[in-house]
């Protein structure tokens, strides 16, 4: 009969269960974590845009680590006699030159390898900075809550109520721009969304029982926000890192671009882009491999942001597993 | 509906078989497993079980509501002979909804959207299904109101949700589910979220309208208490299983399967003194991982191994009792019940 | 660390006319209303309790009874020191632990805890039952590490009918009742004298009611607790207390031995509260004669002048609506809050 079928089945099940039940106490927390990266890449082979996302973002980070080794020419280097070639495809170009070079001679491929580094940089450099401060600034808020929030909180808003390009102009206009005064002026534009996230995390999670229980058996509240709020916070605030990260390697091509930021003879692709301007129609390749540059680490991040997004949440998780067997098992009557 | 050829059943709701999945990453979880009952004109059917026994998922079912993870997989939900499910009763199951099946859901303090009035909200409904015009709508909803004991209707009606209670929106959803004159109404855990004395009054309610309109009623509910006063015929599920089914009175007084007669040995009673609270051992079953056989042997004193190996069927007693039980109405089930 | 076998054999004292464990005197909680703006200024206050005073000895278990809106949760917290009562007094031990603060409150919770009433988000699912139940032990210094704790955790847990192997496992994989055993475990492990069960089996299944109910019970009798039962409905109550306080609206109406509550209730709410139980017997149902209360219970910012109950009172006078009656001995050991009994 069916139930003899299902029986075994079941008792199969079962024992697979309890095997790996077994299994995980003996191995501990490793066995946990491999466990958890075995499933996110699997997860991740599933989401194709993620996967590419991901790609994007490690190969931009190779690029970026190993460019004295990927760029063929020093970027820097001026020959005026090589002035504004095409790229290789061209008949007056070559692959010594793969990408062209600008009107001073200098390689393009090689700038924009190096620009990578530049963007990283100062990407890397204002999520750290940016998302420590608002990230503590957002905890204090949200636990101590009272006349603190309020300070704290009216901070955040006046901030953001702040047009950021003109906080940037009048910055930069005082200080001489450099690739640490991007660094800065991006820093004090993005802390805000970082200090609203955590505080929203901590205000709710604050409510839920086991914080209270937590507080009941005499928790300090060093331990309350270290061992029970944060831990909540781990998955939205990689989230909105990575999701910053994107932003702030636009907005540093966009300061770079009006001048205000990286200055030669560092390089970067904001930059490329405005010493191209004038030749978009003689030369193309000056604005156009730059700018694709920007949009492709931008769309790659986004993606892998996107992805991130779903896997942290558990119910999304559920509900794309099911849309995906559900076509298989069995169908409405 | 003019061109329905085939003859009117004689049940105004048939549940036929229905099986419904949930698909989780952990297994799937098998929380409807075929399970079938019909309700007929004016006929209130209480639907009981606790956690995991199938009975939320059963209406949301009925209702259309499933959504991924969870999936009908087997059998058939019929509204008056015809089939709700499928491309083409998915249609007909639109158009019946709200007018000739309506629904009270649990929880009031989150039913009612807080930005428009309740006259808004409910009059929103005739206005859909009947094509009623404002006025005409807004006079219904006051008649509405009266009906279920709201005191000055055509002042409230103008009012939002944030300035009524707890049992006053419960009301309010009451009278948005009569107001299109239903022929049936689910009722899906109306009073579990309200206090005790409010419970008493919507239950009073819910007694009184069944009466005057004649309305059926599927009440699901996981109080024995609350569903001994208005049904005629009570359903007890568990594990996704029906396990007992009959009048009302006959399963209280006389319980034919051990679950039924566990679960009513477990809701205390203030009229009856008892030396100790009494419960069923163990816990709910996983639904990923059923038991084999009947899916209460692990807690049932009178399990044996047929109960362990078979499932058993629903077998029909007189009376109108059914009960899936190898041991059904065994000396001990029905004798502790008196306990 | 003594056992809890050897704690229980130094606790089964001969209490009853002992100095009560726990007084309340005139408890006032008012909350105000409104965010506590920069500027403060809010002049609207939540009346969540109302001068209550009772007393718990060691070993008994008060019942305290009252819908959404009584004030019973917040008179939990405030015993427990959780909040801050406006006005009044709190003795614990014969200590006054009104306004406690700081490390005092923390060397408190050593003897006074908490079961929480939603065994689904009492417990961060982060952390291994070891870990959840070990805490207030490696808080209070007593260990160092979970690890060190295993030996207790596991007495714990037996304790409280739960096997040795779960400490391993994370609370997503038990059912609610077990894990309302976990946090029971949780609240014993300091060896409290004094627990707040707080509405411990509404969020629980009928049928696994009784086995939390009955654990409770027996750990009383066995190590000697004392309980403030907090319950929205009076059939829960009735096996576990010794006496029972019925809250309306803030302020207590009835306080009596259980029996004298169910048998011979002496105020309309207290008698409505019983009529509104319903029994799982349709003829008996249907034809018993039910006290259906009207109205709503009233708002706490403004509740009515005189006795808070007259708005539903299906036998109030005109002294009803503009006095309101004190709790005064209406039979031996059973006051009531009423003018009309």
């Amino acid at each position: 009969m069916d139930t003899d079928k299902r029986g075994t089945e079941i008792t199969q099940r079962e024992e697979a269960v309890q095997a790996e039940q077994a299994e995980e106490l003996l191995r501990g927390r490793p066995y946990e974590v491999l466990r958890a990266l075995r499933g996110a890449l699997r997860e991740l082979w599933g989401d194709k845009a993620g996967l590419f996302g991901l790609l994007v973002v490690l190969g931009i980070v190779f690029v970026a680590v190993f460019a004295p080794l990927l760029a063929p020419h020093d970027p820097a280097q001026q020959d005026l006699s090589k002035s504004l070639l095409p790229p290789f495809w061209y008949g007056r170009g070559s692959l010594t030159y793969a990408l062209g070079t600008d009107s001073l001679g200098r390689d393009v491929l090689s700038r924009i390898i190096y620009g990578t580094r530049i963007s990283m940089f100062v990407a890397v450099a204002v999520v750290a900075v940016a998302g420590v401060v608002g990230t503590v600034l957002g905890l204090i808020s949200g636990y101590r809550g009272g006349r603190t929030d309020s300070i704290i909180m009216g901070i955040v808003d006046t901030q953001i109520a702040f047009p950021g390009l003109l906080l940037a102009l009048i910055i930069l206009a005082v200080i001489n721009p450099s690739a640490n005064t991007v660094i800065i002026v991006l820093a004090i534009n993005g802390w805000m969304v970082y200090a609203r996230m955590t505080r929203g995390v901590v205000l709710s999670v604050r409510q839920t029982p086991y914080v209270e229980a937590a507080e009941m058996v005499g928790c300090k509240p060093k331990r309350v926000i270290f061992r029970h709020i944060l831990p909540n916070l781990t998955s939205p605030l990689l989230t909105l890192g990575v999701l910053e990260f994107a932003r702030i390697i636009l907005a540093e091509a966009a300061l770079s671009f009006l001048g205000l930021g990286i200055q030669p003879p560092q390089v970067s692709w904001g930059l490329m882009v405005a010493q191209g301007r004038d030749y978009v129609f003689s030369a193309w390749w000056l604005v156009t491999f730059p700018g694709l540059a920007i949009s492709f680490t931008v769309l790659g991040v986004n993606l892998l942001a996107s992805w991130l997004r779903v896997a942290a949440d558990p119910q999304e998780r559920e509900k794309r597993f099911a849309a995906s067997i559900s076509g298989t098992a069995g169908s409405v009557a | 509906m003019s061109d329905d050829l085939r003859p009117a059943s004689d049940h105004l709701l048939e549940v036929d078989h229905l099986d419904v999945r949930f698909f989780t990453r952990r297994g799937e979880a098998h929380a409807v497993r075929g399970i079938s009952f019909t309700i007929d004109r004016g006929e209130t059917l209480g639907l009981v079980g606790e956690s995991g026994s199938g009975k939320s998922v059963t209406s949301l079912a009925i209702l259309g509501l499933i959504q991924l993870p969870g999936k009908i997989t087997g059998g058939d939900v019929r509204w008056k002979g015809r089939s709700m499910l499928g491309p083409v009763g998915e249609k007909y199951a639109h158009k019946i909804r709200g007018k000739e099946m309506s629904v009270v859901f649990q929880d009031p303090m989150t039913s009612l959207n807080p930005l428009f009035t309740i006259g808004t909200q409910i009059g929103e409904v005739p206005r859909h299904h009947l094509g009623m015009n404002k006025k005409q709508a807004r006079e219904r909803t006051v008649e509405l109101l009266d009906l279920v004991g709201i005191s000055n209707p055509q002042q409230r009606v103008d009012q939002y949700p944030h300035e009524f209670s707890g049992g006053m929106r419960q009301r309010m959803l009451i009278a948005m589910a009569l107001a299109c004159e239903p022929e049936m109404v689910i009722a899906d855990e109306p009073t579990t979220a309200l206090d005790v004395t409010i419970q008493a009054q919507i239950l009073e309610l819910l007694a009184d309208l069944q009466q005057r309109l004649g309305v059926a009623v599927l009440l699901i509910s996981h109080d024995l208490g609350v569903v001994a006063q208005v049904c005629h015929r009570i359903a007890v599920m568990y594990a996704g299983k029906i396990v007992e089914t009959g009048p009302a009175e006959g399963v209280f007084s006389h319980p034919g399967h051990p679950y039924a007669a566990g679960l009513l040995r477990s809701t205390p009673r203030l009229d009856v003194r008892q030396a100790r609270l009494v419960g069923i051992d163990g816990a709910p079953p996983d639904l990923i991982n059923p038991p084999t056989g009947c899916p209460f042997h692990p807690r049932c004193e009178l399990a044996d191994q047929r109960c362990r190996d078979e499932m058993p069927p629903i077998d029909s007693y007189d009376g109108g009792r059914e009960v899936a039980c190898w041991h059904a109405f065994a000396e001990r089930v029905g004798a502790e019940a008196e306990a | 660390m003594p056992s809890l076998s050897e704690l229980a054999q130094r606790r089964k004292p001969e209490h009853a006319d002992d100095e009560p464990l726990v007084v309340v005197e005139g408890l006032t909680i008012r909350f105000p209303v409104g965010r506590a703006g920069f500027w403060g200024g809010q002049k609207r206050f939540v009346h969540a309790v109302d001068d209550v005073s009772f007393h718990i000895h060691r070993g008994e278990t008060l019942g305290l009874v009252g819908e959404s809106g009584s004030g019973k949760t917040t008179t939990g917290r405030a015993v427990l020191r959780r909040i801050d009562a406006t006005a009044g007094r709190i003795w614990f031990k014969g200590n006054d632990i009104t306004h406690v603060t700081g490390e005092h409150l923390r060397s408190l919770r050593r003897d006074m805890q908490l079961v929480f009433q939603d065994p689904y988000a009492s417990l961060n699912p982060r952390m291994k039952i070891l870990d959840l139940v070990a805490e207030p032990l490696v808080v209070h210094g007593i260990v160092r590490h979970p690890k060190d704790a295993s030996d207790r955790v596991a007495e714990l847990l037996q304790l409280v009918g739960l096997p040795k192997d779960a400490m391993d496992r994370y609370p997503h994989a038990f059912s609610g009742g077990q894990r309302q055993r976990v946090g029971i475990a949780r609240a014993l492990a300091l060896e409290p004298e004094f627990i707040v069960a707080d509405e411990p089996v509404s969020a629980l299944d009928v049928s696994i009611r009784a086995q939390v109910v009955n654990l409770l019970q027996d750990l009383q009798d066995h190590l000697g607790l004392t309980y403030l039962f907090i319950a929205h409905d009076l059939s829960v109550v009735r096996h576990i207390s010794h006496r029972i306080a019925v809250m309306y609206a803030g302020k207590l109406v009835e306080v009596a031995d259980c029996d004298e509550i169910y048998e011979d209730p002496k105020h309309p709410y207290t008698r409505a509260l019983l009529s509104a139980v319903p029994i799982p017997d349709p003829e008996l149902q249907r034809d018993r004669h039910r006290q259906i209360l009207s109205g709503e219970m009233p708002n706490p910012v403004s509740p009515p002048t005189g006795c808070r109950f007259h708005t539903r009172c299906p036998i109030a006078e005109d002294r009803c609506r503009t006095e309101q009656p004190p709790l005064e001995e209406k039979a031996p050991d059973h006051v009531a809050a009423c003018w009309l009994t």
